[in-house]
């Protein structure tokens, strides 16, 4: 294994890593004004390195610390995906706005780099490094804005939890070192399939699941979630409820199973409560909210539980369900962003759920898209968020787990208040203050519409995503 | 015959949907989604005369690769299903027709809605897959929804929401049930499972009581029938049409579809219960029907117990009861319609469902007496219309099943003559008193157009009932005998287990 194969196994985050800091000298450069083209630039780039996944070679690269594999090509292209349609939502949202920086989509893309690396590492110390990569940069995103006091401190919250989480997550992963000798996730599962599990593991993993439930938003780790998805700039919170999770998710799935397989009585427990808690707590939370940040926030704390049921489930199809609910999922949630994004009354951006009120008698399209979504979160068929729900629960059942199953499609019905007061402040209610602004900007249109024809034609064409996350599912367990 | 019927009925008022909202203009919406429903009628009719009665299995069978995995698109009907899509085929153009002056509002949407409502509708009826099938069964929830939050009266938002939350919530350990199914049987293919799958007895139980949790609550049964009274009272006229003439008969098509031919020994077991709620439901919603103050909600209370004599019959799984309830289910998709579109002329006029706004209209409006005349006795269950048919034949497979349901029964059948004369009284005779109604007119050409079908198709069905009969019976036929084989196989260790005992009581002395 030569350090050339290992480079071009690694070229789309090379792709990536490089053009982002050729942006930044652009930018450091040319100045504000360049700052369209440094927007362009990044969406290129990663559209480039979307290209460079799928068509890229497979196998493990720098002695096992990272792998290109079907599991981590099918999450980078949704990372990507992610990013790229973020990096255009944030520069409408602050041209706009009037704040505009060439660091925001240089920013943008050291985060998704970061994700990228997170979903290929196969060893503690590389998932940890892209995981600080991720992070620092989007403790920056969050207080982008940082004129606005409720973005700092989105910000700052952030940063402050965040930290203590990594700081769990790294003792973790010494105590996992520790007692197992490696931070290789085969070499670790070596160790454990032929000693089991000592004490220092089993804390290992406690602190490790800690860490990770905080960044994928899983009760009772979710506290900072509502108030950084409302103070974030909202491209941001988007690119947070969308790329990041995705990321989040799919790290947990691989630095869980690959490494301590036949722990599973150990962690499972842990997993199940989490997941149980946190749709639960999901669907009751959310029905008091009043801004629609923060409901989608409390919304995804419930997802999220969703996704962790079917890493409960510690099986091949526990994971195709955990991806095809993350792809479903990103492109709803970047939609109905972008939908946010584009409620404006007399050109200043609102994201009351009252601002909606009637929405459907000035603009019926705007509507009808904007509860589709919702819907579909809800997961009523025969819109896609229901086939994400359709294959998590159908693992779960299969994995044995009918409790928490039945506890989950309750909070599914539970949830289903807030989902559907959403589409009747859209649909049923008067108009009861000015209209919203008709225009809706070209880039959040092109999203929205991206992810409406998602959510509807996902029940003409699954049998593609259905049959990419079974071949990713199966290069994770065999 | 080549042509995909059964797709092509399913989908035709999806695309109609579409159509509407590429040209959105009030007058456009109404004829497109007239013409639409009209096209899928004759569909409908279509795939009757296509149908071979004699054939008991799936005929006009689509099938097509899907989610992968052993669930597919897969359609078909047969003797039990394929009335079902013809009437909810039937009923739509009565639907869009009785809207046309009545809505007003946001006509582009209404129209809308209801062509995408009758594609979940009929797709249901024709759906042998239990993915596809549940995906359209929930997938009608939306639309109705948005109809009823929309259009409807007062407390439509409240009623809306209990709609929605009652039945999403009855269906999702449905959804749980069919993923076990497909685990143990690994397909989610109705025929398959039909034909060759056999669940242990165990595991019927439990699937029987998720399947009836969906169903009970869809039909409704009580004691889970209070959103009925609400989501009929507040709907708009044609959505109360829908709701009571299809909607609910997704719930009695679905024990009969699913739990009784695939949970035998189940839904044997829980026979009892059923014959019990059904019962309180004949007896107890009649009474409750007699006390209304509102035209919707007499309505509404008598489609429960008109139910219950539907899960009284097929449950009983005698070849009377079982007709009697698919018959009774037919009829009463009819009769409570055009209950509801009668109430709604009323409604039209004066914008009040009070019976006591109205009293002595025979002196103004004759021809609506005799219409609504007609629709109260075959509600009553008067011999010669068509609700006569469904509940005598029901009574009678309830007496040879047991007769103290049947007893109890008849007394529903009393309290319905009660309820509905009384209802009739108030609203149609006596002397014509009340000022407001001094000016009301009789029924316009195009209300008259909407009832008089309706008139024959009631009187017709009660007096010649042959033909659907000659549809339903040979696929009820196979569906009794293979519940018998059925539960014979499920016995059948019993027997050796006892036989087992026996011997070694035997060694033992």
């Amino acid at each position: 294994m030569s350090l050339q194969t290992d480079l071009v196994l690694l070229l789309p985050e090379l792709t990536v890593a490089i053009g982002a800091m050729v942006l930044l000298l652009t930018g450091a450069i040319g100045g504000e004004k360049l700052a369209p083209v440094v927007t362009w630039g990044a969406v290129c780039v990663l559209l480039l390195a979307g290209v460079g996944i799928v068509m890229g070679p497979q196998g493990a690269a720098f002695h096992g610390a990272f792998i290109a594999d079907e599991f981590s090509r099918f999450a980078n292209v949704l990372i990507l995906a992610g990013g790229a349609l973020s990096v255009l939502l944030a520069d409408e949202y602050f041209v706009s706005e009037k704040v505009s920086r060439f660091e925001l989509p240089v920013l943008l893309m050291l985060a998704t780099l970061g994700m990228m690396l997170m979903v290929s590492a196969t060893s503690f110390l590389a998932l940890y490094m892209g995981l600080e990569l991720q992070s620092l940069a989007l403790y920056v995103l969050a207080a982008f804005n940082r004129g606005n006091v409720r973005s700092s401190e989105a910000g700052l919250k952030y940063f402050v939890l965040s930290a203590l989480a990594s700081g769990m997550l790294l003792y973790g992963i010494s105590l996992i070192y520790g007692f197992t000798g490696s931070v290789n996730f085969t070499a670790i599962a070596d160790v454990t399939t032929v000693g089991g599990a000592s004490l220092g593991i089993i804390f290992g993993i406690v602190f490790l699941i800690t860490g990770l439930a905080f960044k994928v938003s899983a009760v009772p780790f979710h506290m900072w979630t509502p108030d950084v998805y409302e103070g974030a700039p909202t491209p941001v919170a988007a690119y947070f409820a969308s790329a990041a999770k995705v990321a989040a998710m799919c790290l947990f799935l691989r630095a869980i199973l690959i490494p301590f397989p036949d722990l599973i009585a150990q962690w499972r427990q842990i997993i199940i409560f989490i997941s149980v808690a946190s749709m639960g707590f999901g669907a009751v939370a959310a029905i008091g909210q009043t801004n629609i940040k923060r409901l989608m926030a409390y919304s995804s704390i419930g997802h999220m539980g969703y996704a962790l049921l079917d890493l409960a489930a510690g099986t091949a199809l526990g994971v195709r369900g955990v991806l095809i609910y993350v792809a479903i999922y990103i492109f709803t949630n970047l939609a109905i962003f972008a939908c946010i994004q584009s409620m404006k009354r007399a050109g200043k951006p609102v994201e009351k759920i009252s601002d909606l009120a009637g929405l459907a008698h000035t603009d019926l399209k705007f509507a009808l898209l904007f509860s589709a979504l919702f819907l579909s979160l809800a997961g009523v068929p025969p819109l896609a968020g229901f086939f994400a729900k359709f294959y998590v629960f159908l693992a779960a059942i299969q994995a044995g787990l009918i409790i928490p199953a039945i506890l989950g499609v309750l909070a599914s019905a539970v949830s289903l208040v807030y989902y559907l007061g959403m589409v009747k402040a859209m649909m049923l209610d008067d108009l009861k203050a000015e209209p919203l602004d008709k225009e809706i900007a070209p880039a959040s249109r092109a999203v929205m519409w991206l992810g409406m024809a998602v959510v509807v034609l996902f029940v003409v064409a699954a049998s593609p995503v259905i049959s990419a996350a079974d071949a990713a599912a199966r290069a994770l367990l065999p | 015959m080549n042509l995909p019927l059964l797709s092509l009925c399913t989908f035709v008022p999806l695309i109609g949907a579409a159509a509407i909202l590429a040209l959105p203009r009030p007058t456009g919406a109404r004829w497109i989604a007239l013409g639409t429903t009209i096209v899928t009628f004759v569909l409908s009719l279509m795939v009757w005369a296509a149908f071979d009665p004699a054939n008991p299995g799936f005929q006009l069978v689509e099938r097509v690769d899907w989610l992968g995995g052993g669930i597919s698109y897969h359609m078909g009907v047969d003797g039990i299903s394929v009335l079902f899509v013809v009437l909810t085929a039937g009923l739509m153009p009565f639907c869009i027709a009785a809207s046309w002056k009545s809505i007003q509002t946001r006509v582009v949407e209404y129209m809308a809605l209801f062509l995408v409502l009758e594609t979940m509708l009929i797709g249901v009826f024709c759906a042998l897959d239990l993915v596809l099938f549940y995906v359209l069964f929930e997938g009608s929830l939306a639309p109705m929804f948005l109809i009823i939050g929309i259009w409807g009266h007062e407390r439509r938002v409240y009623a809306s929401f209990k709609f929605f939350l009652y039945t999403f919530t009855g269906s999702v350990l449905m959804l749980l049930a069919i993923m076990s199914m497909y685990w143990y049987a690994g397909t989610t293919d109705i025929v398959t499972l039909l034909n060759g799958v056999h669940f242990p007895v165990g595991m019927q139980t439990w699937l029987w009581l998720a399947f009836a949790a969906s169903f009970a609550v869809k039909l409704p049964m009580w004691p889970v029938h209070t959103w009925l009274p609400d989501a009929h009272v507040e709907a708009p006229t044609a959505g109360s049409v829908v709701l009571a003439a299809i909607l609910l008969k997704l719930g009695g098509y679905g024990f009969l579809r699913f739990s009784l031919p695939m949970f035998p020994s189940a839904s044997e077991m829980f026979g009892p219960l059923m014959f019990t709620l059904s019962v309180v439901a004949i007896i107890y919603t009649s009474l409750v029907a007699l006390a209304q103050e509102d035209m919707k909600k007499v309505i509404a209370y008598s489609s429960v117990a008109h139910m219950g004599f539907v899960t009284m019959g097929i449950f009983t799984l005698t070849h009377q009861g079982v007709d009697g309830g698919i018959f009774q289910m037919l009829s009463h998709g009819v009769v409570s319609g055009a209950l509801f579109l009668c109430v709604g002329v009323l409604y039209d006029r004066m914008h009040t469902r009070s019976i006591a706004a109205y009293g002595g209209l025979v002196n103004r409006m004759p021809v609506y007496a005799a219409c609504f005349m007609v629709f109260t006795m075959a509600n009553v269950g008067l011999p010669g219309t068509s609700g006569f048919v469904g509940e005598f034949l029901t009574m009678l497979g309830a007496f040879e099943h047991n007769s103290w349901i049947a007893i109890f029964a008849t007394t529903g059948i009393i309290l319905s003559a009660a309820y509905a004369l009384y209802l009739y009284r108030r609203i149609i005779f006596g002397a014509l008193v009340k000022p407001s109604l001094q000016a009301i007119l009789d029924l316009s050409a195009r209300e008259i157009a909407i009832l008089a079908p309706l008139v024959v198709l009631t009187i017709a069905m009660g007096v010649y009932p042959k033909p659907v009969f000659d549809v339903i019976g040979p696929a009820v036929t196979k569906m009794i005998s293979d519940n018998r084989t059925a539960l014979a196989v499920d016995r059948a260790p019993k027997l050796a287990d006892s036989r087992a005992l026996i011997i070694r009581k035997g060694v033992g002395q």
